[in-house]
């Protein structure tokens, strides 16, 4: 059990800066994600939690206790790797074991012959091996005990790896994209292994993965990262309904987000592909936004012209329950995608054309800066605040 | 090869909607044309390495077998055959089983120095940064040079009166010895040349092994707990360069069997029979005493052993360090 604290971490890799100031504090039990696409710098960050990196700046302390000094054995931390990382001449049991051998018996007690003579050796061999069998068991891998890695399947070793990390306890588990060399069906069942194992173990996770859709069912938390910074740490729903950056909006969402170039033409009203929509958005008339909407905040309409977009219909995709509607919008480069619930856009064709009202309560204004202008109603009066890195 | 392959889909095409039949049996030619193409072109491809197999290497084997057979003198008219008796005489002679016993001895200390100092090598050129290239360089080289002269450059530092060993010994005041001319010495001074040889060449092995050994295992010691070096040792580098280990092994080891350049320009096998080997024994029988016959006995001795150390490695060692 324990908390987190990363405090302003910064790594370069020569004149490469992977890891641009990262602060973060991660509550004792939390589930915390770190998502961003590759190369972003999360693998980086959690192999500096691991002690497996040294930063070149800022501090980590876990429960509370400064470990920029520590090894990483001395951490309290176990690590499940993206390659499992199984020794490959050692059963599963023995797999399992190392950990608490190299922590219980002394050196000379490790030695192949002579350490089993010694006294001591014999008792804490035993202890280890129950404490094996019945992590094993718990996972459901005690009938795997006596193979070796190469004769078990991905979701096998996978599990075996989950198990040697558990094996000692640890107060925070890491785990690097554990999911991804697994098949699509075994990952989602896997997904929902980790999560009952965090909740019947109440420890605290870290758990790095590209994939939002790991991210988003998982997580107490997720911290979107990019370019070696953290954009926004939220609750999932946060992340997908309010995010903080027009990054954020962009990775979260598939389909991805409408971005739309717009511009205020006065107050309580965006022009936007031709049309005029009446959004509350307190910026001086004149001044070019970004609108994101995401594709089923969209809804078909009766009639273009006020509050409504109007396109030609390009494409349909039929995903079963619901389809997305590609619309070519006047003046507007990237399509216009709509998801509707199939039952309700049966007549639609491609090369008609299709009006679609916007819910205002839906939409996104961004910056050119790329920040969201958040739009707060206070006494009748709104405003516009753009929001700051939130580090909770 | 693009020509018949367009008038075999013109026929295929034909034959399906039922046209004029041009080609003899449509449906069965070309698929046959095309097998009969492709074994051409396999045989024109193989054939040149195939014959030369043959004549270079299958032939002369047999021919060996044939004349151990034989009571055949090195360039007699005439022979008779004696069945196995050269073997029975192989056997039965000291000389050879001395001989024998030699090379098995200098196997014996070749194998375990090549690998242990050649592991050590490579481990501590890893370990360092700077110089790599170097290092890997100047202990790759005595397995690059001609070694006939590198035996006369050894011949030399060796000399009992003159040479640079015995005049380091007298300076820092050790006991010196006539190591190639003591028939306690001569062997194992040998054995020693062999392992300087050999040794660049695991090495290089051994750097291949390192570098393939994921960085992945190497942090999971570490989180486990296994990060003192001798620790990360066990762990995780020997097992994982048990196959590499394993083919340094045989190779040094059939390359052990088969030394007979040093023996011959150092010491002829000698003082006594003190440094015989069995190819110079071999050598000696059949071009020196013109023995053929008995000689080529020796050399089917000779490649049942480098065969069974080779079907070891293929057979045995192979499943077992493989982890599979």
């Amino acid at each position: 059990m324990a908390s987190l604290f990363i405090d302003s971490i910064r790594k370069n890799y020569g004149p490469t800066s992977v890891l641009r100031g990262v602060s973060l504090s991660i509550a004792d039990g939390e589930f915390l994600t770190l998502l961003g696409p590759s190369g972003c710098g999360k693998s980086t960050l959690l192999r500096i939690l691991a002690g497996l990196e040294v930063q070149d700046a800022g501090s980590i302390s876990i429960g509370g206790r400064t470990v920029d000094e520590l090894r990483p054995k001395r951490r309290d931390v176990a690590m499940v790797f993206q390659s499992y990382a199984l020794y490959p001449h050692m059963t599963v049991a023995s797999n399992m074991a190392l950990p608490l051998r190299m922590r219980r018996l002394s050196a000379i007690q490790r030695l192949p012959l002579l350490g089993r003579l010694l006294p001591g050796t014999a008792r804490i061999a035993a202890e280890v091996d129950i404490e094996v069998t019945r992590t094993a068991n718990s996972l459901g891998i005690g009938h795997l005990l006596a193979r070796k890695p190469v004769q078990l399947s991905g979701g096998q070793r996978q599990r075996v790896a989950v198990a040697r990390a558990m094996v000692r306890h640890p107060a925070v588990f890491l785990m690097d994209e554990p999911l991804s060399n697994l098949d699509a069906k075994l990952r989602v069942q896997m997904r929902a292994e980790i999560k009952e194992l965090h909740q019947r173990l109440g420890c605290t996770f870290v758990y790095v993965t590209h994939d939002q859709a790991e991210a988003m069912t998982l997580s107490d938390r997720v911290a979107v990262m990019l370019d070696g910074q953290l954009l926004q740490v939220a609750a999932p729903q946060d992340i997908y309904a309010d995010p903080a950056d027009r990054r954020v909006a962009e990775f979260i969402g598939s389909p991805k987000i409408n971005m739309l170039d717009c511009v205020v033409r006065e107050r309580g009203s965006i022009d936007v592909a031709g049309s005029t929509l009446a959004i509350d958005a307190e910026v001086l008339p004149g001044v070019p936004l970004t609108l994101g909407i995401r594709p089923e905040a969209l809804h078909p309409a009766d009639h273009g012209g006020q509050g409504a977009l109007t396109g030609s219909v390009l494409s349909i995709e039929h995903m079963g329950s619901d389809l997305f509607v590609h619309l070519d919008l006047a003046g507007v480069d990237d399509p216009l995608i709509v998801r509707l619930p199939a039952d309700r856009a049966s007549h639609i064709a491609p090369g008609q054309t299709l009006h679609v009202g916007v819910r205002p309560d839906r939409v996104l204004l961004f910056g050119r800066d790329g920040q969201r202008l958040r739009r707060e109603v206070e006494s009748g009066r709104a405003s516009v605040t753009p929001i700051r890195e939130i580090a909770r | 090869m693009s020509e018949p392959l367009a008038h075999s889909s013109v026929s295929d095409k034909r034959s399906r909607t039922g046209g004029v039949r041009t080609f003899p049996s449509p449906t069965a030619s070309p698929a046959r044309r095309r097998a009969s193409t492709e074994a051409l072109a396999a045989w024109t491809l193989a054939g040149p390495a195939v014959f030369f197999l043959f004549v270079l290497f299958f032939l002369p084997g047999i021919g060996v077998f044939v004349i151990a057979l034989t009571d055949w003198q090195f360039g007699a008219r005439s022979l008779s055959f004696v069945g196995f008796a050269n073997f029975g005489e192989v056997f039965a002679d000291a000389g050879f089983r001395a001989s024998l016993v030699n090379t098995i001895t200098y196997v014996l200390i070749i194998v375990p120095g090549t690998v242990v100092l050649g592991l050590l090598i490579a481990l501590l050129i890893e370990s360092g940064r700077s110089l790599r290239a170097f290092y890997r360089a100047i202990h790759f080289l005595p397995f690059m040079a001609t070694l006939t002269a590198m035996a006369v450059a050894w011949e030399a530092l060796l000399h009992p009166t003159i040479g640079l060993v015995n005049l380091t010994l007298v300076a820092i005041g050790l006991p010196t010895a006539n190591w190639l001319g003591d028939e306690n010495t001569a062997l194992p001074v040998l054995a020693v040349i062999g392992i300087w040889q050999n040794l660049g060449y695991a090495m290089v092995l051994f750097l291949a092994g390192l570098k393939s050994i994921p960085q992945d295992l190497y942090d999971a010691a570490d989180v486990d707990g296994a990060d003192i070096w001798l620790d990360r040792l066990r762990t995780v580098t020997l097992p994982m360069l048990g196959p590499v280990s394993m083919f340094v092994v045989i190779v040094v080891a059939v390359r052990a069997f088969e030394s007979f350049d040093t023996v011959k320009v150092l010491t002829q096998g000698g003082p006594g029979h003190a440094s015989e080997a069995l190819l110079y024994t071999l050598y000696r029988e059949s071009f020196e005493y013109l023995h053929a016959g008995y000689g080529a006995a020796i050399a089917v001795v000779f490649l049942a052993i480098v065969v069974t150390l080779t079907l070891v490695q293929a057979r045995v060692v192979d499943r077992k360090v493989h982890y599979q």
